[in-house]
C-alpha cells in the first residue's frame, strides 16, 4: 500500500525540472529500478549467455561470460539439415513485410468505412467487427485448414497473408477507427463539400492524418507476423520455408536439449528486429498501448 | 509532454455540426455514400465472410460429425461432445488452463497495476521505466523467449542455482510437474508491461482535483486509493481484466516450446490450444477439435457476458460526457 502515498500526492508534471529529490522519490526510484534489473535480468541473461562456451551456461547465475567465444553464433548461423539461417530470415522477413503492407492498407479502408461514411448496416457491421476481437482464433482454424488442404495451399505463405489483406486482424481496424473519430470533421467535410468524393478524401486527407495510427499498425503487424509460431507451424512443411521462430523449433529439438548457447544464439538472432523496432519506435508502441485502453 | 501529442486524440471533446448540404445534393449524396461505405469495407466484409463466419459455420457443423481430412465427414450427432465430457486428458487440459487464467492473469494484472501505480508517482525517468517495462510484452510470448525462458528453469540453470544458493532443494522446473505451472505464470507475469502501460494511461486521466478535495476533507492515502483511484480506474481495469483473460485462455507456443510440443511432463502444461492442436493437427481429428473448439468459444463468450453484466456493478463510468 506504500505506492498510494505518493500516487496521492502527485504534484503536477509542469514544475518537474524544478524539484528536488524528495527520499519519497528516492525510495521510489530504488524499487523501481531493484523490478527493473529482476525484469530484464533474463534478456542480459539471455543475450550474454550466448558468448559463454556451452559449459559455463549451467551450473551458475553468473551474467559475465569469462571467456567470450563466438562459437555458438557460428552453429545457429550454420542453419539446420542444409537451409541456411539467412533462408529464415528472408521468409520471415517477406512475410513480415507483406502482413504489414495488406494489415495497413485493408483496415485503413474499413476504418474509412466505419468513422466516416454513412450507410445502412455501418452499426451492425461495426458490431461484429469488435465481437471478432474477443473471438478466439481457433473456432476458424480448423476449416480454415481444410479449404486451404484442398485448394492445395499449404505449404505456400497465402494461408498466412490472406486475412492480412482482408482486414482480419480487427484490433487495427478498430485502432484506425478510433483514432479517425479523433480528427476534426471539418476537414474532409470541406473536402467534400469542394466537390472531392470520397476516394480522394481518403486518399488525399484522411490518409495523411492517420500516418501515426497507420505507423503503430505497422509496428505491431511486423512484430506480430514475425513472433507468430502458430500460423507457421500449421501451414509450413517444407524447411526452406520455414520462419524463424518454427527453425528455432527445429534446432532445439535437434540439438537435443543440452547445447543451450547455440539455441539461445539462434533466438537472440531471431529477435534482433523486434529489440531495432522497440529501440526506434518505443514511442509508438507504448503510446499505442496505452490509448487501447483509455477508449475501450 | 511529447507523449501526449503522440498519442492519437481520442479525448477530443464533440465534433462541431456537420454542414448541411442543399436538398437537392443530399439524395445523390447518400446514395454516393452506401456506395462508398460498401467500396472501403469491401476487403473487410469479404474477409469476415470467408475467413471467420463461414470457418465459424464449417467448424459448427465438423462439431458433430467425425471427419479425418481424407474421408467425407459422418454425421455422429453430439458424440465430441459427450466424449469430451469423458477424456481424461480433455478435462486435464482445462484443469491446466483454468489454473493458468484464474492465478496468473490476477498476478499479472496486479503486478502491472502496482508497478503502475509507483511510476505514476515518479517523474524523473518514468518514461524510460515505462518502455523498459515494456520490452517483456513485446517478446514475451515468442518462441525465443519461451526457448530462454526453459534454458533458465532447467536442471544446473541459473533459477537452480539461485535457489540452492538460498538453500531451497536442487533441481530444474522444467521437468518437474508440480513447477511447470509456476514457471508458465511467471513468464506471464513477466510481461506484465502492455497491462501496466495502459493503467498508467489511466492513471494520467485521474483528475487531481479529486485528490486535493479528498485531502481537504481529511481522507488517507488508503481512503483516496479505494474511493478515487480503483472507481476512476475501473474501466481501464475492466479492459485488461477482459483482454488479459481472454488472451489466457490461447497461449499455445510457451507450452509447446517448454513442454518440448508434448504438453509434459505429466500433462502439466497440456494447455487447452495445444490439445486443441494436438487432436486437430496431429491425430486428425477434426470433428473432435472443432468441438473443443466450439466448447472453447462458448466458454470465452460465458465468461465476456459475465464480466459485461458485472462490470455495471462495479465499472464507474465518470465523466463520460467530458470524453
Amino acid at each position: 500500500m506504500t505506492a498510494t502515498q505518493l500516487l496521492v500526492t502527485a504534484p503536477g508534471i509542469r514544475n518537474r525540472a524544478r524539484r528536488r529529490w524528495t527520499w519519497k522519490e528516492v525510495v521510489f526510484h530504488l524499487a523501481v529500478i531493484a523490478i527493473l534489473v529482476v525484469i530484464l535480468y533474463p534478456v542480459a541473461w539471455m543475450i550474454l549467455s550466448t558468448f559463454k562456451p556451452s559449459a559455463e551456461i549451467l551450473g551458475n547465475a553468473e551474467l559475465l561470460p569469462r571467456e567470450v567465444t563466438l562459437a555458438n553464433y557460428e552453429k545457429a548461423l550454420g542453419g539446420i539439415g542444409g537451409v541456411s539461417f539467412w533462408s529464415f530470415f528472408q521468409n520471415s522477413t517477406i512475410l513480415a513485410v507483406l502482413s504489414v503492407i495488406g494489415t495497413v492498407l485493408s483496415s485503413a479502408l474499413a476504418a474509412y468505412a466505419f468513422a466516416r461514411v454513412d450507410f445502412p448496416g455501418r452499426t451492425a457491421f461495426f458490431g461484429i467487427m469488435i465481437a471478432t476481437l474477443l473471438l478466439p482464433f481457433h473456432v476458424v482454424i480448423i476449416p480454415q485448414y481444410i479449404v486451404f488442404n484442398a485448394l492445395g495451399m499449404v505449404n505456400t505463405f497465402t494461408p498466412l497473408l490472406l486475412g492480412k489483406f482482408l482486414a482480419t486482424e480487427a484490433f487495427f481496424v478498430f485502432l484506425m477507427v478510433q483514432f479517425m473519430r479523433g480528427l476534426p470533421r471539418e476537414l474532409d467535410e470541406a473536402a467534400r463539400i469542394d466537390g472531392a468524393g470520397h476516394y480522394r478524401t481518403f486518399a488525399a486527407i484522411m490518409l495523411p492524418l492517420l500516418k501515426p495510427a497507420l505507423v503503430t499498425s505497422a509496428i505491431f503487424t511486423f512484430i506480430g507476423s514475425w513472433n507468430d509460431f502458430f500460423g507457421p507451424l500449421l501451414y509450413l512443411k517444407d524447411p526452406d520455408l520455414y520462419t524463424l521462430p518454427i527453425a528455432l523449433r527445429l534446432f532445439v529439438d535437434q540439438s537435443s536439449g543440452s547445447d543451450y548457447g547455440a539455441q539461445m544464439a539462434m533466438a537472440v538472432l531471431a529477435l534482433i528486429p523486434v529489440f531495432l523496432f522497440f529501440l526506434i519506435f518505443q514511442r509508438y508502441l507504448v503510446d499505442g498501448v496505452a490509448t487501447q485502453g483509455l477508449k475501450g | 509532454m511529447t507523449a501526449d501529442t503522440l498519442t492519437p486524440p481520442v479525448t477530443t471533446p464533440a465534433e462541431p455540426p456537420i454542414p448541411q448540404a442543399a436538398p437537392a445534393r443530399r439524395n445523390r449524396r447518400k446514395w454516393e455514400d452506401i456506395r462508398a461505405g460498401y467500396v472501403f469495407l469491401a476487403p473487410w466484409l469479404v474477409g469476415f465472410l470467408l475467413l471467420t463466419a463461414g470457418p465459424m459455420v464449417a467448424s459448427l457443423y465438423l462439431a458433430f460429425t467425425d471427419y479425418n481430412l481424407f474421408t467425407a465427414p459422418e454425421w455422429v450427432g453430439f458424440d465430441n461432445f459427450i466424449r469430451l465430457w469423458n477424456d481424461p486428458d480433455y478435462l486435464k487440459a482445462w484443469q491446466v488452463t483454468g489454473v493458468y487464467v484464474l492465478v496468473g492473469t490476477p498476478l499479472k494484472l496486479a503486478s502491472a497495476l502496482g508497478v503502475a501505480l509507483i511510476l505514476n508517482a515518479i517523474f524523473r525517468g518514468s518514461g524510460f521505466y515505462r518502455s523498459a517495462f515494456y520490452l517483456p510484452s513485446l517478446v514475451g510470448a515468442s518462441v525465443s523467449i519461451a526457448v530462454v525462458w526453459k534454458a533458465m528453469f532447467i536442471d544446473h540453470g541459473p533459477v537452480d542455482s539461485v535457489q540452492q544458493i538460498l538453500g531451497f532443494p536442487a533441481g530444474g522446473w522444467v521437468g518437474d510437474p508440480e513447477k511447470t505451472m509456476p514457471m508458465l505464470i511467471l513468464l506471464a507475469m513477466w510481461q506484465f508491461g502492455g497491462p501496466m502501460v495502459i493503467f498508467l494511461a489511466g492513471l494520467k486521466q485521474v483528475p487531481q482535483e479529486l485528490y486535493e478535495a479528498a485531502s481537504v476533507d481529511g481522507a488517507g492515502p488508503i481512503r483516496k486509493f479505494g474511493a478515487i483511484t480503483i472507481p476512476m480506474l475501473s474501466p481501464v481495469i475492466f479492459f485488461n481484466l477482459l483482454l488479459e483473460t481472454i488472451n489466457a485462455f490461447q497461449v499455445f507456443a510457451s507450452a509447446y516450446i517448454i513442454s518440448g510440443g508434448t504438453g509434459g511432463p505429466a500433462r502439466s502444461t497440456l494447455f487447452y490450444t495445444l490439445y486443441l492442436y494436438f487432436r486437430g493437427f496431429r491425430d486428425f481429428q477434426m470433428g473432435y477439435a472443432s468441438a473443443m473448439a466450439w466448447v472453447l468459444v462458448l466458454v470465452i463468450a460465458v465468461v465476456t457476458v459475465i464480466f459485461f453484466r458485472s462490470s455495471k456493478l462495479w465499472v464507474h463510468y465518470a465523466g463520460d460526457e467530458g470524453r
